[in-house]
């Protein structure tokens, strides 16, 4: 067998992949947090929530409604945008004005309600939710067996990606909103309704995080706590990325995917602290992250 | 409410004043039940020993007094200790039962030893409660990682699974359960070709599992809990781990787990269990009983071992009219135990309750008759070798 | 903040204070709760220090409050050393990681700032998970309150209440010594304009590296102590949900405000503590606080206090 940084190759090419997997999932998150911050000026606590929320909702519609995956995943992040516009028209867009930090602790309570809530009506145990028919199995690689779950997941995620980024950096729209972060004052002048474009890039956003939660309840349990470790996760990744950067979130989601990978397989106990250690460093030399841009 | 207090704090200095004879505190029999009310190990204990405790004093009958009070203690030491302190400082608790996660049962055991309050743990799984931390007022009534690792270390390697990898979770618990079980599987000729320690509740496990399929072991030891260990069954299964021959072994499982993971999953699995619902006609009438307070959830070992323990103790008490932590513990271990739970089962000086444990495999879809038929009894594995040996342990109680 | 009524006030309210001080555990409270929230009320002063005089939210100061439980639960078991002196160690210890902490973090403003000490704060609660002196998830059990200066016997509840009393009025008055001195000026001369201070000359990096030192110090104060009443030093104390938590105090009692934090710790442990029963619902209920909180009153408890009393 060969190998390669003394472990075999065959093995690492599996934790690469599965890094890669990882990256996707954190791509997808990251990027809605980073567009949140970029055009509302918040940094949104309660996204790992909102997350959560989106699994719960694929979850609660099977359940009890008897709605499968596929339409779960339409139909579940649209609830969580819906849920997300309330949010924003009648609370969080009273803060723009203030310090991020009471956005920041606005959110941070969101985020304590939405899980304490869910906590409370169905434990922390979690609740299994089986994967579509048509993506169970997998394929074998030669140096690992890939669940086609987990490939479906990493099309999907970087297809939403892409799709997003072109959103925002190929069309009118995008152009508006870049502008709106720049000179809202300006926009405004030019007739266009900046509110309006805030409300619906915030629903815009936590539906990502709704989608992502989709992905995952087939992978993880539906747990209420599924997002709670994930939030400082995705956090450290857009910190990484450069706050508010768009192409910045998603390159640091895939390569901190990757890092953490090789971690789990040389030093595993510290799998969970190793982004930080990344953040500090990143921040240590480059203060606004890796493609970030001054904004005082 | 403050003179409520007051007049809590006069009865407790009053209480103070006469527990040196021997009689019951304040007149009545409290029980404190504090467990995971809330977290991961909230449905193999949480309400259901509260629910257990209660069925043991209904059916008690007696003609003591007795009060069952509950709290949550989030599975934190420091939160455990402290609500345990408050018990008994304030509201005159005379015993704590349950008490999963073994930082928070040895940070209370601590506390109940200060006090001379009986300590009857069912939910924690760590040894050092009766080795170097033990306590006279104390008794581990369910099960330990020693009794799960003989259980299902030696079974599995005998049935031909003599090469082990484990997936270990990064803290004591996971730390002692591997070791033990890697002792015994061992002692039985088996071998340990590697190991992967993983952070606490960690949601992805694909590249550890990866890490095991590729060290070729026949066995995969889980040595995790929880939501650890149905996260990594589950993943295994959708890796093609179990598929393409591996084993899986769950050295710690309970009935809820495998009630969550749903049979699809978790059909094949091996574990050790010190109690299963639909072993004989007693144990099944309390489980019925059991489950028609709890919307049809079957109980536990845990929930099992609050009940049988809790019986026991009151039984104690009415006899010597003591509720003292030590003096009812010393009553205790005079007394053999025969319910439902135990068959002629004896607490030991140590403080282990030494009673018969259970090698369980669980059914497949298709065997299963309905909701929480899942075990099928392998092996009965007799108490004396299913415990840790009395003369290796290294209790003060028992080496002075 | 400076009350126009003068020091007359202010004799009168640090009169008040100390007189509820003594006069508390003989009102037929339970001295470990007493014990519990004077801790947090001198962590949350403590947080305070950056946040409301220096501007700077710390994501991390858990650190430091853990850090220093450790270390005094460690030198008080194995080392025997004497609870004051465990204490001290602790506090010192929490300094010097805050003098460390603080270099590294420092050149960073809002929050960014946060994110640096987040980070850093996590590393330190990865070190707690793996270096053996912390015991892992048991944490330091079974520390031994002992006795103060080898007379007094601190496993009396009502000993080791006026012990915890006599730290936390000493903390405080650190605290106030430090708001009230020139440097305290140049501290909210660093919050109100940065750039001025430069200007003007003062060496802003060193100032605010040092009153995270201080600030990082009385934290670990306040861990340490909290480490001798509840015998135990445990992750819980190291985790981020600690950072938050004491966000959480100083935000409801009113940042900025000498009150304010010793407020908020004690609407949020008496929650805590008798809310107990509901279960999960506290975390709800703490939601629903902050919540209300930023939208509402954004001054904090005492901070709308003082604003409607025209105090400010």
């Amino acid at each position: 067998m060969q190998e390669l940084l003394g472990i075999p190759a065959p093995l690492l090419f599996g934790q690469l992949l599965i890094g890669l997997i990882n990256g996707a999932f954190y791509a997808l998150l990251s990027l809605g947090l980073a567009v949140i911050f970029g055009v509302l000026n918040v940094i949104n606590f309660a996204h790992g929530a909102l997350y959560m929320l989106g699994a719960f909702m694929a979850w609660l519609l099977l359940t009890y409604l008897g709605i499968g995956y596929w339409p779960a995943l339409i139909l579940s992040p649209l609830i969580v945008g819906a849920a997300g516009i309330v949010i924003e028209r009648t609370m969080l867009s009273r803060l723009y004005e203030l310090d991020h930090l009471y956005g920041l602790l606005f959110t941070f309570g969101l985020a304590l309600i939405i899980e304490g809530t869910f906590i409370n009506f169905y434990g922390v145990s979690g609740q299994p939710y089986a994967p579509p028919k048509m993506l169970t199995g997998g394929y074998n690689l030669g140096f690992m067996f890939l669940p086609t779950y987990r490939a479906w997941v990493i099309v999907a995620s970087l297809l939403v990606c892409f799709g997003t980024w072109l959103l925002i950096e190929r069309t009118r729209l995008g152009s508006y909103l870049r502008a709106a972060v720049e000179r809202p004052d300006l926009v405004r002048a030019f007739g266009i309704n900046v509110p309006l474009m805030m409300t619906l890039t915030y629903g815009f956003a936590v539906a990502l995080a709704g989608f992502a939660g989709v992905l995952a309840a087939p992978i993880y349990t539906v747990s209420p706590i599924m997002g709670q470790n994930l939030i400082i996760v995705v956090f450290a990744i857009v910190v990484i990325g450069g706050l508010g950067s768009i192409l910045g979130s998603i390159v640091t989601g895939l390569g901190i995917g990757l890092i953490e990978g090789l971690t789990r397989t040389f030093y595993p106990e510290a799998s969970s602290t190793v982004i930080f250690v990344i953040m500090a460093i990143v921040l240590i030399i480059r203060p606004h992250g890796l493609f970030g841009r001054s904004r005082e | 409410m403050r003179l409520m207090k007051l007049a809590m704090a006069t009865t407790a200095i009053m209480v103070l004043g006469t527990t040196a004879q021997a009689e019951i505190s304040d007149g009545v029999v409290k029980i404190g039940v504090l467990n995971d009310r809330s977290g991961l190990y909230a449905d193999l204990s949480g309400e259901g020993s509260v629910v257990a405790a209660r069925m043991a004093v209904e059916d008690f009958g007696g003609d003591l007094k007795v009060e069952v009070l509950s709290a949550d203690h989030q599975n934190k030491p420091d939160v455990g200790s402290s609500v345990a302190r408050q018990w008994i400082d304030q509201d005159g608790v005379d015993v704590i039962v349950d008490v999963p996660t073994s930082s928070v049962a040895l940070a209370v055991q601590q506390v109940t030893a200060d006090t001379d309050t009986a300590f009857l743990n069912s939910g924690a799984a760590t040894t050092a409660l009766t080795n170097a931390q033990c306590a006279p007022t104390f008794v581990h009534w369910t099960y330990d990682t020693y009794a799960l690792s003989v259980g299902t270390g030696k079974a599995v390697v005998e049935g031909g699974g003599d090469t082990w990898f484990f997936l270990t979770a990064d803290y004591a618990f996971g730390h002692q359960l591997q070791a033990d079980t890697a002792a015994v599987v061992e002692a039985n000729g088996g071998t340990v070709v590697g190991s992967v320690n993983h952070p606490l509740s960690t949601t992805d496990f694909s590249s550890f599992l990866l890490q095991a399929q590729a060290s070729g072991a026949k066995v995969i030891g889980l040595a995790n809990a929880g939501g650890d260990t149905t996260n990594a069954i589950k993943q295994a299964n959708s890796f093609g781990i179990v598929q393409s021959g591996q084993q899986l072994a769950a050295l710690l499982g309970f009935i809820t787990d495998v009630h969550a993971l749903g049979l699809d999953v978790a059909q094949g699995l091996t574990l050790t269990t010190g109690f299963y619902w639909d072993r004989d006609d007693a144990s099944r009438e309390f489980a019925e009983r059991f489950a028609e307070k709890m919307n049809g959830q079957k109980p536990t070992m845990v929930h099992a071992g609050v009940y049988s323990a809790v019986a026991h103790y009151l039984k104690a008490v009415a006899e010597i009219d003591d509720d003292g932590g030590k003096a009812a513990v010393d009553q205790m271990k005079t007394m053999p135990i025969n319910d439902f739970f135990a068959a002629d089962g004896k607490i030991r000086p140590d403080g282990r309750m030494v009673h018969d444990m259970y090698l369980v495999k669980v059914k497949t879809p298709d065997e299963s008759k309905g909701p929480w038929d899942y075990y099928d009894i392998l092996a009965t594995i007799p108490g004396d070798e299913a415990f840790q040996p009395l003369d290796k342990s290294t209790c003060p109680l028992v080496t002075n | 903040m400076s009350f126009p009524a003068g020091r007359a006030a202010n004799l009168l309210l640090a009169a008040a204070g100390l007189a509820l001080l003594v006069v508390a555990p003989f009102t037929g409270l339970y001295p470990v709760f007493l014990m519990k929230l004077l801790c947090f009320a001198l962590f949350a002063c403590a947080f305070n220090l950056m946040l409301g005089y220096v501007g700077l939210l710390s994501f991390g100061h858990a650190a430091f409050f853990g850090m220093a439980a450790y270390y005094t639960g460690h030198v008080v078991k194995e080392w025997g050393f004497d609870p004051l002196l465990g204490i001290l160690t602790g506090a010192v210890g929490a300094a010097l990681m805050g003098l460390v902490f603080g270099a590294i973090a420092i050149r960073q403003r809002g929050i960014y700032f946060a994110m640096i000490t987040l980070a850093l704060a996590q590393m330190v609660y990865f070190f707690c998970l793996q270096v053996p002196f912390t015991h892992g998830e048991d944490g330091i059990q079974g520390i031994p309150r002992g006795r103060l200066f080898g007379l007094i016997d601190l496993r009396d509840s009502l000993n080791m209440y006026f012990f915890v009393a006599a730290i936390f009025v000493v903390g405080f008055a650190m605290i106030q010594r430090t708001v009230h001195s020139p440097f305290g000026q140049a501290l909210k001369g660093i919050r109100e304009n940065e750039a001025r201070m430069i200007s003007l000359g003062y060496p802003v990096a060193r100032i605010k590296v040092m009153a995270f030192t201080i600030s990082a110090g009385l934290a670990g104060l306040a861990g340490a102590t909290k480490s001798i009443v509840f015998q135990t030093a445990t992750l819980t104390d190291v985790h981020w949900h600690m950072s938050g938590e004491v966000v959480l105090m100083t935000l409801i009692g009113g940042m900025g405000t000498i009150l304010g934090p010793v407020v908020g710790a004690g609407v949020i442990v008496t929650l805590q503590n008798y809310l107990a029963t509901i279960g999960s619902w506290v975390t709800v209920v703490m939601g629903v606080i902050f919540v209300v909180c930023v939208l509402t009153f954004r001054r904090g408890i005492v901070g709308e206090i003082l604003a409607r009393l025209g105090w400010r």
